[in-house]
């Protein structure tokens, strides 16, 4: 181990501390102790998504996820999930833009065994042609399942891209063609795992019933000897915000009604943390509760919408991509009503909003709402934990999880009327699906 | 993708070392019981209220027995109860649907409602400092909530909408089936109404079923969090004071579940077949529960069992088989599923009876046994880590007259079990000849090999 820095822990000040060290091949490490139960949680997050796939390979990222998962130089196929759940633990792993994570949720006897089981995977995969093929099925099943053969499938996440971006980071399908699927080989995944599998492109998180110098010796023990490898260059995704309104329209084959989604970019909370998160308030101030904004406006007043939902982020969650990201507007309408009608609500509402900002009480309940459930969503060892990991690799910062709470707290009204503002009707992605069924 | 020197996948695959053992588990920390206060109150409400300060939460789980007592075929309770919970939010005498949101927000509250055959659920959470506004909240919602007309008139466009959507599901045409099968026209069949039932329910129906169904004696109030346990039992005593009207309604007994052969329900065009068996089982108190919970989840009951690796790892006939146990106040079930392709209906079916046939005569082994084991302790452990997933867990014990002692306590049975005791749960309970059920399917292309494979009624 290289360096050790002592960082303060959760926003409220409770107990345990956040210890983060890094070890001589590159892994950054974060211990952070949590004694509230005798659980234990361990994951590792790598610096790489979707959007750094290869042309020609979507969605190998993901499958490339599950490849990690059949086993490895000590683990037989199988053997992960056995020895997970025979340790009386819960195992998983997702794939977002940006990073891919790993992780267990395991009573705390079990800590050493879980590191175990990710180092023997972070240094030895078993990448064999039988366990491709096998894992292309599987992840088409998944596909299936989630996009294919149900209402409203990938949208907005797989369906707006496209529409608001250009290039190919940004736009393409994170899932993944079948054909590009099919004609993944196992080159691809060897290639994929010595350039962004290397230690020093992830950070390993624990998090739980452990003491930081016990949990660091084991973690030395396990990890210290994968060899360090060249870590990449990570690219820019950025490109030129719309210069337009950019439309786009998909026959959704399963929905009973007709949707639409509007799509606009996201300030880089890199270059301005400030003004991003007054856009994840904006979001809750819109749709989130009965008494929103546009819950009001189109479900009840205008009754445009069945449903309408606003989002700081593409896949749900503010602040889990690096720029550019997406703010989008989501609605399920009546086939009578216009999809413009729907649009020209929202404007109305967002120029009122930038003209006259929320009411302060308004803002309260918004963001008493949000420290509320970001409270509940840390008392849940695994979220906290994801939480902090994902924070570590995309912001550098793992006390950012911590401190939403206090930072969203703390957003004021103008910044809100400003983020309003800036989703402009001349410059966004408009996505309207069309029913296509014969129902 | 530039590294310097590409390896191949076998090479990356090993390392000069070698294989690595797999270390051994460590020394395992006891949880500690919380403060807790579990008491009725003159209401005849039962208040659980404990102390659980990890983040300045307060999470409330309330169940109020809400059984159709008039049992008749016809009767309209399911439609109305489910209207009941859809509008209850939208208005009390004194706070519209968007005052209601607006004080739960104020203080970073929600409150949720739901009903089933058995109970109306209600869930809830707010800031610990918001403990007495969403107290009072629910006491103005069970007490005063109006359904007005024209709100009413909406949701019930809305429910009737989503139950039509819900009702072109296979697993919802396999489970109203299934429930069918075992129980015949018991209310407890009756999970979710039909739609002309709800579109005939009368605004009228939904406030005389508020006034007269939602009684606290029988009922459960959880309440887990940043709290002092004694102090919020006098908080709920007064938010709650004019909550007063004697004994909810219970559900009768179901009638015995008994073996016969499955049903199939025909569903032309469906590409996936669902298969649900079902035999009788025996609930938490019963000395055999341990043993019986571990023979299950051997079979059935997490992925490292005998039915993902024979069905879904070896067949690949699904994604997903599974065994569970339905622990329900008024009786205990066994329940093992799967959704498999059209054309192995038969064949799943063959492979799901091997399957419980051999847990019954070649009983889990001690390795089996002892990874079950592990795992229903550790999960319990996960399960209660959480305020949410602690109220919910005593919420449910509760419903079954038990405490939270129960749950702490339940490790240490658990571990008590023998592999002995185990082999004779699976010898009583899993026997293939204990088991009814339905098979929904395109009867065109699963009949044939269902009526060769026999102990299925096919019809003609």
């Amino acid at each position: 181990m290289t360096s050790s820095v002592t960082a303060p822990n959760r926003a409220d000040g409770a107990a345990g501390g956040l210890h983060r060290r890094v070890l001589d091949n590159g892994l950054r490490v974060l211990l952070v102790p949590d004694p509230a139960a005798p659980v234990v949680g361990v994951a590792v997050h790598v610096d790489v998504g979707f959007r750094s796939e290869p042309e020609g390979r979507t969605g190998f990222a993901h499958l490339f996820e599950h490849l990690m998962f059949q086993g490895s130089e000590s683990l037989e196929k199988l053997a992960h999930f056995r020895h997970v759940q025979s340790s009386g633990g819960v195992f998983n792993g997702s794939t977002h833009q940006d990073y891919t994570n790993y992780f267990e949720v395991l009573p705390s006897a079990a800590l050493e065994r879980a590191l175990f089981l990710e180092a023997d995977r972070l240094r030895a995969p078993r990448l064999t042609a039988d366990n491709l093929r096998n894992q292309v099925d599987v992840v088409k099943e998944e596909i299936r399942l989630n996009v294919l053969n149900r209402p409203y499938g990938g949208f907005p996440w797989i369906l707006l891209p496209p529409v608001l971006y250009d290039t190919y980071p940004n736009a393409h399908n994170g899932y993944g063609d079948f054909t590009d699927l099919e004609q993944a080989d196992l080159d691809d995944a060897a290639a994929f795992f010595d350039a962004y599998y290397a230690p020093g492109n992830a950070v390993l998180t624990v998090v739980g019933d452990l003491d930081p110098d016990e949990a660091a010796t084991l973690v030395e023990k396990h990890f210290g000897d994968i060899p360090a490898r060249a870590v990449p260059t990570r690219p820019s995704f950025a490109e030129p915000p719309p210069d337009g309104v950019r439309r786009d329209d998909v026959t959704d084959a399963h929905a009973p009604l007709p949707a639409i989604a509007l799509g606009h970019r996201l300030p880089d909370p890199d270059a301005d943390l400030d003004a991003y998160l007054a856009h994840a308030v904006l979001a809750s101030l819109l749709t989130d509760g009965e008494a929103a904004r546009l819950t009001q406006r189109l479900v009840y007043g205008d009754a445009l919408v069945t449903d309408v939902s606003a989002s700081c982020g593409l896949m749900g969650a503010p602040l889990d991509a690096r720029d550019p990201d997406t703010f989008t507007v989501t609605a399920v309408h009546p086939a009578s009503v216009e999809p413009d009608r729907i649009v020209e609500a929202v404007d109305d509402e967002l120029a009122t909003l930038a003209a006259e900002g929320p009411d302060p009480e308004e803002l309260r309940r918004v963001t008493a709402r949000w420290a509320s459930s970001l409270h509940r969503e840390h008392d849940r060892l695994m979220s906290r934990m994801l939480a902090l990991g994902a924070a570590e690799l995309v912001q550098g910062r793992a006390e950012l999880a911590d401190e939403l709470p206090g930072l969203i707290a703390a957003v004021e009204p103008s910044a809100v009327a400003a983020a309003a503002g800036s989703l402009r009707p001349d410059a966004r992605a408009i996505l309207t699906i069309t029913p296509g069924g014969d129902r | 993708m530039s590294a310097p020197t590409r390896r191949s996948a076998e090479e990356i695959g090993s390392t000069a070392t070698g294989p690595r053992p797999l270390p051994a588990l460590g020394p395992q920390r006891a949880v500690p019981a919380p403060d807790e206060v579990d008491t009725v109150l003159d209401s005849g409400l039962r208040v659980i209220a404990v102390r659980r300060a990890e983040v300045p939460m307060v999470e409330v789980r309330l169940r109020v027995p809400f059984a159709d007592l008039g049992q008749a075929a016809d009767s309209d309770h399911a439609a109305v109860a489910e209207l009941l919970s859809t509008t209850i939010l939208s208005g009390t005498s004194s706070r519209s649907r968007v005052g209601i949101d607006d004080d739960l927000a104020g203080v970073g509250g929600e409150i949720g409602f739901a009903v089933d055959p058995e109970r109306l659920a209600v869930s809830g959470h707010a800031l610990a400092e918001g403990l007495d506004t969403l107290l009072e909240v629910l006491a103005d919602l069970l007490l005063h909530a109006t359904h007005p007309d024209d709100e009413l008139a909406r949701e019930r466009e809305r429910l009737v909408e989503r139950i039509e959507m819900a009702s072109a599901q296979p697993s919802v045409i396999a489970r109203r089936a299934l429930q069918e099968r075992r129980y015949g026209t018991h209310p407890v069949t009756r999970e979710m109404p039909r739609p002309e039932e709800v579109s005939a329910v009368s605004a009228e129906s939904v406030r005389a079923l508020q006034a007269s169904a939602l009684r606290p004696g029988g009922a459960v109030l959880v309440l887990v969090g940043d709290l002092d346990p004694s102090d919020a039992v006098r908080r709920v005593e007064s938010a709650l004071a004019e909550w007063t009207g004697g004994e909810a309604a219970g559900m009768p007994a179901l009638p015995a579940l008994t073996a016969r052969d499955l049903l199939l329900v025909d569903r032309p065009g469906s590409v996936q077949s669902q298969l649900r068996l079902s035999a009788p089982a025996v609930g938490r108190t019963d000395p055999r529960y341990g043993a019986l919970q571990l023979a299950n989840l051997s079979l059935g009951g997490y992925f490292s069992s005998r039915l993902v690796e024979n069905l879904r790892e070896d067949k690949g006939y699904t994604y997903h088989a599974s065994s569970s146990l339905e622990l329900d106040p008024h009786g205990a079930a066994l329940l093992v599923e799967t959704d498999v392709a059209s054309e192995v209906t038969a064949p799943a079916l063959l492979e799901l009876r091997y399957e419980l046939g051999r847990l019954a005569v070649v009983p889990p082994t001690a390795e089996e046994v002892e990874s079950a084991r592990r795992y229903l302790v550790g999960s319990l452990l996960i399960s209660m880590t959480t305020q949410a997933g602690y109220a919910s867990t005593v919420a449910s014990l509760a419903a079954h007259g038990l405490s939270a002692a129960w749950i702490r306590e339940h490790p240490a049975r658990i571990e008590a079990v023998t592999v002995e005791e185990v082999a004779a749960a699976a010898a009583e309970f899993f026997a293939p000849t204990r088991f009814t059920g339905v098979v929904v399917a395109d009867a065109a292309r699963a009949a044939d090999g269902l009526r060769a494979l026999g102990g299925v009624e096919v019809g003609s």
